[in-house]
């Protein structure tokens, strides 16, 4: 399951990269890393998307008000 | 059933005395209301007059057992909601009208008190009023004409809601873009999360969907709506909750109308989609909820991105920084290109300007050179170290110099002192 926080931050992060790479003044060596970094998170991302998976489970309450999700009997 | 009872009060003792064939059939065996040769029977004549009460009791045992419980249609008028929370009113037409009565425990199943001049259908059965002597139709169900009564229940709920802000449109919260638990209160046996288990499927979306069941239609519906969405804001693990159920008749419907369920839906912590029947159907909960979703399949595709979109968006952010790296990269190699143009010129200028100089200088050393003094047939006297000798002080006796003609030099040494040269 894809650690879903994980991906809003890669697209997060990518937008930076991509925000800092079209502005004026970056220096090559940055330039290059934030590249190689962009990279990289795209790669993972579209690895994190690939094993994508639906679960279906059900809520049950116990008796002393905590809870549990339980996979239905199917 | 044939009204029988006859208070003990009357005196006599005959309890099938006032059995009335006209209002139905007797048991086997009953007697006759006037059985032959029997003593005169109470009311008969002034000496046995019976007393108020025993005419108005015995009315109602008669009337009340006489009907069945109908619907009867008419006009309301004269309504009034009791303080002791009973409703009363009129139901009349053109010629005739009776009083009427819902008891509060009989208003739960009536979506909202009816107005005066609503055209209405009440199901209930025709008392008496013992104590008055009176007639009322006691009600435990209503309706109106055009579905006003719950037209008017929606406006109520609507208004009173609003008068808590609920409605406010500052009060939606955004979903979540990538919500990982996506809870979803309805029917687990309900066309809605069928739909809704299909499309979050068919979209690849990578979440949990966890079940909170309640019933989306029935006496019950409202109660445990209520509960499952309490239950969903306690456990407190879902990113947003979908409440909602397929389509259906417009009364199936009505829970997701229930102010007790609105209110839930508002006071759920987690971000909320209501997705209730069809395109058509708007309900309270719409208005109350973050998002309203048309249908349950709506409401799936609002909670989870496409995996397809997903693709779709990394590709964007693959091509926007590969775009922004090779301009970068041309910007700088158009630099680049620019500054070497202009580093050769100012190279080229530079030499230029120093090749003349050194032209000048060369023209100046060569007027300045002995060289051509020599050739000219003068010479010059050097010490053996180099020096130049041009003073007959600088010539000791014995010696050695040289001389340094046009073609070459001459070794020589001072013969006499003095300023002779050897």
């Amino acid at each position: 399951m894809i650690d879903a926080t994980g991906f809003e931050h890669r697209l997060g992060r990518l937008e930076e990269i991509a925000r800092a790479l079209e502005a004026d003044g970056v220096d090559l060596a940055q330039a290059l890393a934030l590249f190689e970094e962009g990279i990289e998170q795209l790669r993972a991302a579209a690895d994190e998307l690939s094993r994508a998976e639906t679960h279906v489970q059900r809520l049950v309450e116990r008796s002393d008000g905590t809870f549990e999700v339980i996979d239905p009997r199917e | 059933m044939t009204g029988r009872r006859l208070p003990r009060s009357v005196g006599r003792s005959d309890p099938d005395l006032f059995s009335v064939g006209a209002f139905g059939s007797e048991s086997p065996g009953s007697p006759r209301l006037e059985p032959p040769g029997s003593p005169e029977y109470p009311g008969e004549s002034a000496r046995s007059a019976v007393a108020v009460s025993v005419l108005t009791q015995t009315a109602r045992d008669v009337i009340e057992g006489a009907f069945i419980p109908l619907w009867v249609r008419g006009e309301i008028s004269d309504f009034k909601s009791h303080r002791n929370g009973h409703w009363y009113f009129c139901l009349r037409d053109s010629t005739a009208q009776i009083r009427c009565v819902v008891w509060k425990r009989d208003q739960r199943g009536i979506p909202a008190p009816p107005d005066d001049g609503m055209q209405v259908a009440a199901f209930g059965r025709l008392t008496v009023y013992a104590a008055r002597g009176e007639m009322q139709y006691t009600v435990t169900r209503l309706e109106a004409e055009g579905d006003g009564l719950r037209r008017k229940a929606l406006e109520i709920t609507r208004a009173r809601l609003e008068a808590d802000g609920l409605l406010a449109p500052d009060r939606k919260r955004p979903l979540p873009r990538f919500p990982r638990v996506i809870a979803v209160v309805t029917s687990p046996d309900g066309a809605a999360l069928h739909d809704i288990v299909s499309v979050v499927r068919r979209r690849g979306a990578d979440v949990r969907l966890v079940i909170v069941p309640a019933a989306v239609q029935g006496q019950t519906a409202p109660e445990e709506l209520c509960f499952a969405l309490d239950q969903v804001d306690r456990w407190g693990g879902a990113d947003v909750v979908i409440v909602g159920r397929g389509g259906g008749a417009r009364e199936d419907l009505w829970a997701f109308n229930d102010e007790r369920v609105a209110r839930a839906v508002a006071a759920c912590r987690v971000p909320t989609i209501s997705a209730v029947g069809h395109e058509t159907d708007t309900s309270i909960c719409d208005l109350v909820a973050d998002l309203r979703a048309a249908t349950p399949t709506a409401a799936a595709e609002a909670a989870t991105p496409s995996h397809a979109e997903l693709c779709a968006e990394l590709r964007k952010h693959s091509v926007r920084i590969a775009g922004a790296m090779r301009g970068g990269l041309r910007t700088r190699s158009d630099a680049l290109r620019h500054l070497g143009r202009h580093l050769a010129g100012a190279a080229n200028h530079h030499v230029m300007q120093r090749r003349g100089a050194l032209q000048s200088a060369a023209a100046r050393l060569h007027a300045l050179s002995p060289v051509a003094t020599l050739a000219r047939g003068y010479s010059v006297a050097r010490s053996t170290a180099g020096a130049t000798l041009s003073s007959a002080d600088a010539f000791r006796p014995g010696m050695p110099f040289e001389l340094v003609v046009r073609d070459g030099t001459v070794q020589a040494r001072v013969r006499t002192p003095g300023g002779e040269v050897a």
